[in-house]
């Protein structure tokens, strides 16, 4: 099963992830991180982890957070979301960390 | 006899004083519809009364005087042509800049605009030729019209598809296949990563495929490859067809069959069918790729048609989420302004006044949402790094001989060049130089994709361009 953007590509490392996350904040958009164990098609709505980072404009924040995500949810799948609010919507997506084994 | 002061019957110039269409120096209000035409007069026809003619025939005037002119107002609805340019280079050409009053169109109806605009002054006797440069639409005009069905941002998340270019192929061979080879053929490039596959403008109900068939077989590969990868896919079903009827027809069935697009020709079949088969899609949920066969008629001489960004602009105004506006790489750097001006306009909620990429007015969009430009026709592997870099994410990439003439087959085909336009989105984000680094990040990127290296030993390496020293 693939994932969208990034899962045709080697998972990516914890220094590849910051930099995404890095580019997120960069482009003024916000982070988010999201988490679920239903990769279906059809679910657009994963579990949000806590509120999207309004304003966060550090990198390592946003990374412990997904960390302690992995920490609460060993057996989901989490994905960082960068969210425009200019544009009103999602503008960037991708599975950071699968399921630990 | 009517007093002569009163009704001076008789042919009379134009540019008369009094008849309104030439006025140099008047200021169009925001309310007017603005276009640049590029006129070509007769041997003899002075540029002025050239201009104040393409104004007069394609607003109110005619040739002579008519005493039912003192009937109404001519000053309301005449358009005036407010300046002219020379044209660097061409002694007998000019720009005349046109300003048309809103009276003049109905509401919501791209059929009675160009009419208008485009209507007979186009054969008119005393212009050798005459081209549509450019179209400022009123944001009074364009709210009368809907635009997309759904537009960019909500195909993303109907799509679940973000940060990247959406990934396409159009099937081969354009016909003579059946519906089960056809179908075949969508299964194993959606399978081996693309988002989209395309019907080809000319696939409709022919002998060898009837709809029917196409429709029924595409789906099931579609649902089947979504069932298979966990993402989200669509093929563009064309329901091009020789009347509404049937082209409503057709689109029920692909709603009914799950499909998430459609597809139209949308200058073969018509504005009106164009705008009609758009509310549906609105309605209905579906998303509308719009292929331009037919455009190069209007718009590849210099001197004589529509621009094609007047073109794309009628795509976005009257309603296509997807419309094919070239692909750049490869081409003269002139025609990379241009096409880049082109897809700026369909995508961007304002663009400024740019005449380095051809674009003669301001044009504010007044928040309609933007189209996604389709990049089609002979780009492979090699040229993703370019293409992400001049386009951004915001496009479509179709790769039609791209992905079907991978030696090993499509659906390695297809996985070639989603690596690769993942590895080159990913190497941009981390700042990494597409135009100098391009050819080292797919290199790098071969190495965990056996599919990719064959790929790039298929296809040559091109020679990224470089930013034109020459600059305004």
């Amino acid at each position: 099963m693939r994932t969208e953007t990034f899962s045709f590509l080697p998972p990516l490392t914890p220094n590849e992830i910051a930099k995404q996350v890095q580019y997120i904040l960069k482009q003024g958009w916000s982070a988010g991180i999201e988490y679920s164990t239903d990769i279906s098609p059809e679910n657009s709505y994963w579990n949000f982890w806590k509120l999207p980072f309004f304003g966060e404009k550090e990198v390592s924040r946003i990374m412990e957070e997904m960390q302690a995500c992995r920490e609460a949810n060993p057996e989901a799948y989490i994905r960082i979301i960068g969210y425009d609010n200019i544009r009103q919507g999602q503008v960037h997506s991708f599975v950071a960390l699968e399921p630990q084994a | 006899m009517p007093d002569k002061k009163l009704f001076d019957a008789g042919v009379k110039d134009y540019s008369a004083a009094g008849r309104h269409y030439y006025s140099p120096g008047y200021e169009p209000s925001e309310r007017e519809l603005l276009a640049a035409f590029r006129v070509t007069p007769q041997e003899g026809v002075p540029f002025e009364e050239a201009a104040a003619a393409v104004a007069a025939e394609s607003s109110s005037g005619t040739w002579t005087n008519v005493w039912s002119d003192f009937l109404t107002d001519p000053s309301r609805y005449a358009a005036r042509t407010y300046k002219i340019e020379p044209v660097p280079g061409e002694d007998h050409q000019f720009i005349a800049y046109i300003a048309y009053p809103l009276d003049l169109f109905e509401e919501g109806s791209m059929a009675n605009l160009l009419s208008s605009i485009v209507g007979n002054v186009f054969g008119f006797k005393a212009l050798k030729a005459l081209r549509l440069e450019d179209i400022r639409f009123p944001a009074a005009l364009l709210k009368t019209f809907q635009g997309p069905p759904h537009g960019i941002q909500s195909e993303r998340d109907r799509l679940n598809k973000y940060g990247r270019p959406i990934l396409g192929a159009t099937m081969k061979p354009k016909l003579g296949l059946s519906g089960k080879n056809y179908g075949r053929v969508v299964y194993e490039g959606l399978k081996g990563g693309l988002d989209f596959t395309k019907d080809d403008e000319n696939i409709t109900s022919q002998p060898f495929m009837r709809w029917t068939d196409r429709f029924k077989f595409v789906m099931e590969a579609v649902h089947k490859a979504e069932a298979e990868t966990g993402e989200r896919k669509g093929h563009y079903l064309n329901v091009t067809a020789g009347d509404m009827e049937e082209m409503y027809k057709r689109a029920e069935l692909a709603k009914e069959l799950g499909s998430r697009i459609i597809m139209v020709d949308y200058l073969t079949v018509g504005f009106t069918a164009f705008t009609s088969l758009s509310k549906w899609c609105r309605d209905h949920g579906m998303l509308l790729h719009a292929h331009r066969a037919m455009h190069a008629v209007m718009d590849r001489q210099r001197n004589h048609g529509i621009h094609w960004r007047v073109l794309a602009k009628t795509a976005r105004v009257v309603g296509a989420d997807h419309v094919h506006n070239g692909t750049v790489v490869g081409k003269l750097e002139g025609d990379k302004a241009a096409t880049m001006g082109s897809a700026d306009l369909l995508r961007e909620n304002f663009v400024e006044r740019d005449m380095s990429r051809g674009i003669y007015f301001d044009q504010d969009w007044v928040s309609m949402p933007a189209v996604m430009p389709v990049a089609s026709g002979g780009i492979h592997v090699w040229h993703i790094p370019e293409l992400v870099r001049i386009f951004g994410d915001d496009v479509v990439l179709q790769f039609g001989g791209g992905t079907l003439g991978h030696p090993w087959g499509s659906m390695p085909g297809a996985k070639a060049v989603r690596v690769a336009t993942e590895a080159v989105v990913k190497a941009r984000n981390e700042g990494r130089d597409l135009q100098k680094e391009g050819g080292d990040i797919l290199r790098e990127a071969a190495k965990f994709s056996p599919e990719l290296e064959v790929a790039l030993e298929t296809w040559k390496e091109i020679k990224f361009e470089f930013e034109t020293v020459d600059k305004l």
